[in-house]
């Protein structure tokens, strides 16, 4: 790449994590502690994270529990939806291995075969906390990546 | 040489007052969400997350929807922010008179008001999704019911002035500024004056499609409306048209009701430059547009849940038109009478 180049990805990638719109994708009980996130206590949009209402706007999907069969479908749908660049994350132990879950007939046990994720945050479900710290990971990502566009 | 600087003036003077409606807009929208975020007890977002947003949707994919009309869709947001910017154009800004003036501005402003609901509404047609589709109908719902409150307010304003000032030009924002409405009328046109203002505060929130009023958009009922199949660069331009509406609602309000100045106070006990006049008129002037907008916009959004869609068909058609008639009634009283 050329030097000119390199900036301008990196100020790209500088404006985008300053201002992250997510979507929520509730179907179980992930988002009882995803709640307190928006409220007063926690209050995410002082980092620049809104919740928007459809996936056109948003540049994160945050998909919560355990997904069904069916609902997977809709899940994919809505992902293809999403203007690039865009990133997925999951929340609880459900989209991990299946949660409690596990022997479920009609659950999916494992999100990342049927959509790329780019974070897990385990728990069950996952504290506030959590949320927060995966939101900082994923700015430090992309903090890193800066540096290494930049350094090279 | 005069002529050049007279051209000079008219060529540069609108990208001024775009610049200014748009960069005031962002930062009442970034002072708007900290307050809401204060009086909720939470932090809220930096002043300048308003500018993040746009930059960050500016970097964003641009999506056109397969079965949309593509012209008109990516038409809309520019001309959304076209009229209003052109509709800041007519409107005074602070001590400075309007670019463009004449026999029946209010009439032009009341039209120009419209354009960028219309645009969006078009643009919702055209984006060929159910939820768009129901937005602009919603809009269009809205519209309709807004227009006889404030057609009613500006032609009562607009008669009482032809009333006392035979001469001067009545549909004119120039007369508006000059004669405060509240010098020229008596106790029973002040009760009048004050219920139309209410009412076109009440207008100017449902002008800008928020809360209580944002039926159009209503995220959680039909997931953003009009906006729906808007990503990136038309999002990001209908994000600024928003911010800039803001600045023209309230300017509006700003010169029909309250054109006061701050320097001739200041001038009975200090001498004060014509530099330092404007300077200190026009810092006024943007303090005025805050208090407004504090108003319009974050109390309300912060007081009121969304209506329904009869909600606020009955809010406009019955209280806001009886009351509208109720003032008009009122300021004809005054005048007839003279109280």
């Amino acid at each position: 790449m050329v030097e000119t180049e390199k900036k301008v990805m990196a100020r790209k990638l500088g404006r985008l994590v300053r201002a992250v719109w997510i979507f929520n994708w509730f179907n179980s009980c992930g988002c009882t502690e995803l709640l307190p996130v928006v409220s007063s206590r926690y209050d995410m949009e002082r980092f620049g994270l809104i919740i928007v209402d459809n996936p056109k706007h948003a540049d994160c999907l945050i998909i919560t529990g355990y997904q069904t069969i069916k609902s997977i479908k809709r899940v994919v749908r809505i992902y293809n939806q999403m203007p690039d660049p865009k990133v997925v994350m999951a929340l609880g132990s459900c989209p991990i291995t299946g949660g409690m879950y596990w022997d479920s007939y009609n659950t999916i046990k494992r999100l990342s075969d049927y959509i790329p994720v780019h974070m897990y945050v385990p728990g069950c479900p996952p504290r506030p906390e959590a949320v927060f710290q995966a939101v900082g990971l994923l700015v430090e990502h992309v903090r890193k990546l800066k540096e290494e566009v930049s350094r090279k | 040489m005069m002529y050049v600087l007279l051209a000079l003036y008219i060529i540069a003077a609108p990208f001024i007052v775009g610049a200014l409606g748009i960069l005031y807009g962002m930062v009442l929208k970034g002072i708007d969400r900290k307050l809401t975020a204060r009086m909720q007890g939470r932090v809220g977002p930096p002043l300048r997350q308003p500018f993040y947003d746009v930059l960050k949707l500016l970097e964003k994919e641009c999506i056109i929807p397969e079965n949309a009309v593509k012209w008109l869709f990516n038409a809309a947001p520019l001309i959304a922010l076209a009229a209003s910017i052109t509709t800041l154009l007519y409107l005074p800004i602070g001590p400075f008179p309007p670019l463009f003036s004449g026999n029946g501005d209010l009439i032009v402003i009341l039209y120009l008001l419209e354009v960028p609901c219309l645009a969006i509404l078009a643009g919702g047609f055209a984006a060929g999704s159910p939820y768009s589709t129901v937005g602009s109908q919603r809009e269009m719902v809205l519209m309709i019911s807004c227009e006889f409150p404030l057609a009613a307010a500006i032609i009562a304003l607009a008669w009482k002035y032809s009333s006392i000032y035979p001469g001067l030009k009545a549909f004119s924002l120039t007369t508006f500024v000059n004669n405060p409405i509240w010098n020229n009328v008596g106790v029973l046109g002040f009760i009048g004056v004050g219920i139309l203002l209410i009412v076109m505060l009440a207008l100017s929130t449902s002008g800008l499609g928020r809360l209580p009023f944002d039926i159009a958009e209503a995220g959680t009922e039909i997931s953003g409306g009009m906006l729906v199949e808007y990503t990136g660069r038309n999002l990001g331009i209908l994000y600024i048209n928003d911010a800039v509406r803001v600045v023209v609602f309230a300017t509006l309000i700003n010169a029909m009701f309250f054109p006061y100045k701050l320097s001739p106070l200041i001038a009975n006990y200090v001498a004060l430059p014509l530099a330092a006049s404007l300077t200190i008129d026009f810092l006024f002037y943007l303090f005025k547009v805050f208090l407004i907008a504090f108003v319009t916009v974050t109390l309300m959004r912060v007081a009121f849940p969304r209506y329904r869609v009869d909600d606020v068909v009955k809010f406009y058609w019955g209280i806001a038109g009886l009351a509208t008639l109720a003032a008009l009634i009122l300021i004809v009283m005054d005048t007839f009478f003279g109280w």
